[in-house]
């Protein structure tokens, strides 16, 4: 037999589905941060005394939920492979290691967007007085789901395999996704302003998103195979 | 580094350190608008510099680490974010004096160079949680250097995401270091600046020789012990090693 070893693509798209399948049968992390979020949007009612939110508190309680709830699938998104030897079993597949890289972070992606298809309609619900917001609000969501799965891809196989795992994420992660947050924030409290939206800075925001984005996946892609091999 | 040369360092240091203090309280002139306590920008700024620039060398040594894999590169990447820490928590200490001495505040949220080195200082103190956290040395080795080419990428960003955020709210205080300095001020900034930097220097080579040292008495002591193990029993230090504990390296 004389077989080609199958391109990075085909890995990555081998990988998500297999991720996807995954967790469409154990449904273990994306119900837990639907619910994670909800219970999150209560807890701010609460904390905050309000009912209703706009500008920047409507966005300020929006991206920190999604922040959490980011954070659950990204604590979780390597287990499976630590220890059942995923890792092992790409370093001995004749295949890109940057493929698992790819192919984490596109889960992460549709497993946030699946939140947030969840997620939105329940914040406008509890807290919102016009979903107009909401529409321009999506692309910047978007490239802020890409930035939280970017970075978590390349810093969750670090965090998995030491010692003080579930510790390690978060405490890298909340302060490498400050710039994302102010980003989106920026861009978020005008959209979510109380008299309707305004697009003050939209777009600069948009290409910082889009700049941290760039700049963490070409840093996944050159430094992901040193966080594989052995 | 032989012990002379980090004498030598160390005395230069001192004395660009002293020189350029002589001068920020004898020659360079109070500033209109602040008066004395402007004088800690002479320490302040030349201290952030030298930090961020100190992650940037350690971003630097990260990479030749994992294009090598010497652990040589790790060591000195290791060595130059330690100092750069260091040098942060002064950062951060005296920004919070000189906020306090002019706006009467610890601390300004308005300040985006202050808040962005706040934020870049947070995340390179997690860099001891992760590399300790690693066992296996050489893992260690290489997460560690990826996570300071990541974070380097990060200072940039970070920088511009923060300016952006305020540029609109409040005019530039300490814009005075491009352009509006007066030439006395300048000297005493740059003398200031080159002992500063140098102290960074110093400090990174002394801690560098004193790891290479304690890992040569480390290999010295193990060569002691497994010729003390090849001798007849009973003698000294080799009752105290697991057996076969000695044969490793």
């Amino acid at each position: 037999m004389n077989r080609r070893p199958p391109s990075t693509l085909a890995v990555v798209a081998t990988v998500l589905a297999k991720d996807l399948r995954v967790e469409l049968r154990t449904l273990q992390s994306v119900p837990a941060m639907l619910l994670f979020a909800t219970t999150i949007f209560v807890i701010f009612r609460f904390g905050l005394d309000r009912t209703r939110l706009d500008g920047a508190l409507a966005a300020g309680v929006l991206l920190v939920t999604i922040l959490f709830a980011a954070l659950l699938a990204i604590n979780r998104i390597f287990v499976a492979e630590r220890e059942q030897g995923g890792f092992e079993a790409i370093r001995l597949a004749p295949a890109d290691g940057t493929a698992l890289f790819f192919a984490k972070a596109a889960a992460l992606l549709v497993y946030l967007v699946v939140l947030e298809a969840f997620a939105l309609p329940v914040f406008w619900l509890f807290f919102l007085d016009s979903g107009s917001g909401l529409v321009p609000l999506l692309p910047v969501l978007l490239l802020l789901d890409a930035a939280l799965a970017v970075t978590g891809a390349l810093i969750s196989p670090m965090a998995t395999n030491s010692r003080a795992r579930d510790l390690i994420g978060p405490l890298i992660l909340l302060p490498l996704l400050v710039p994302a947050m102010i980003a989106a924030a920026g861009a978020g409290q005008h959209l979510l302003a109380a008299g309707g939206p305004s697009y003050e800075q939209y777009g600069t925001w948009l290409a910082v998103l889009g700049l941290y984005d760039l700049i963490f996946l070409l840093i996944g892609w050159a430094a992901f195979d040193f966080l594989i091999e052995d | 580094m032989k012990a002379s040369t980090l004498r030598t360092l160390a005395l230069l240091t001192a004395l660009l350190i002293g020189a350029g203090f002589a001068l920020v309280f004898f020659y360079a002139p109070n500033e209109a608008d602040q008066g004395f306590i402007q004088k800690i920008f002479y320490l302040h700024v030349p201290l952030a510099i030298v930090a961020l620039g100190g992650f940037v060398v350690g971003g630097i040594h990260a990479i030749r680490h994992l294009r090598s894999g010497d652990p040589v590169h790790d060591a000195r990447s290791y060595v130059s974010i330690h100092a750069s820490v260091i040098f942060g928590v002064a950062v951060l200490v005296t920004g919070a004096i000189w906020a306090k001495a002019s706006w009467g505040k610890w601390w300004v949220w308005d300040e985006p160079t202050l808040v962005s080195f706040l934020i870049v200082f947070l995340l390179y103190c997690t860099y001891y949680p992760l590399r300790y956290a690693i066992e296996d040395r050489e893992r260690q080795a290489r997460y560690a250097s990826v996570f300071a080419i990541t974070a380097g990428a990060f200072v940039p960003l970070n920088f511009m995401a923060v300016r952006a955020a305020e540029s609109l709210v409040h005019p530039r205080t300490f814009g005075t270091v491009d352009g509006g300095l007066p030439g006395d001020m300048w000297l005493a900034f740059l003398v200031c600046f080159a002992g500063i930097a140098l102290l960074w220097v110093t400090l990174v080579s002394f801690e560098l020789t004193a790891k290479r040292t304690s890992g040569q008495l480390s290999r010295l002591r193990r060569a002691l012990d497994e010729s003390a193990d090849r001798a007849p029993a009973g003698t000294g230090v080799a009752g105290r090693i697991a057996p076969g504990g000695a044969g490793t390296r």
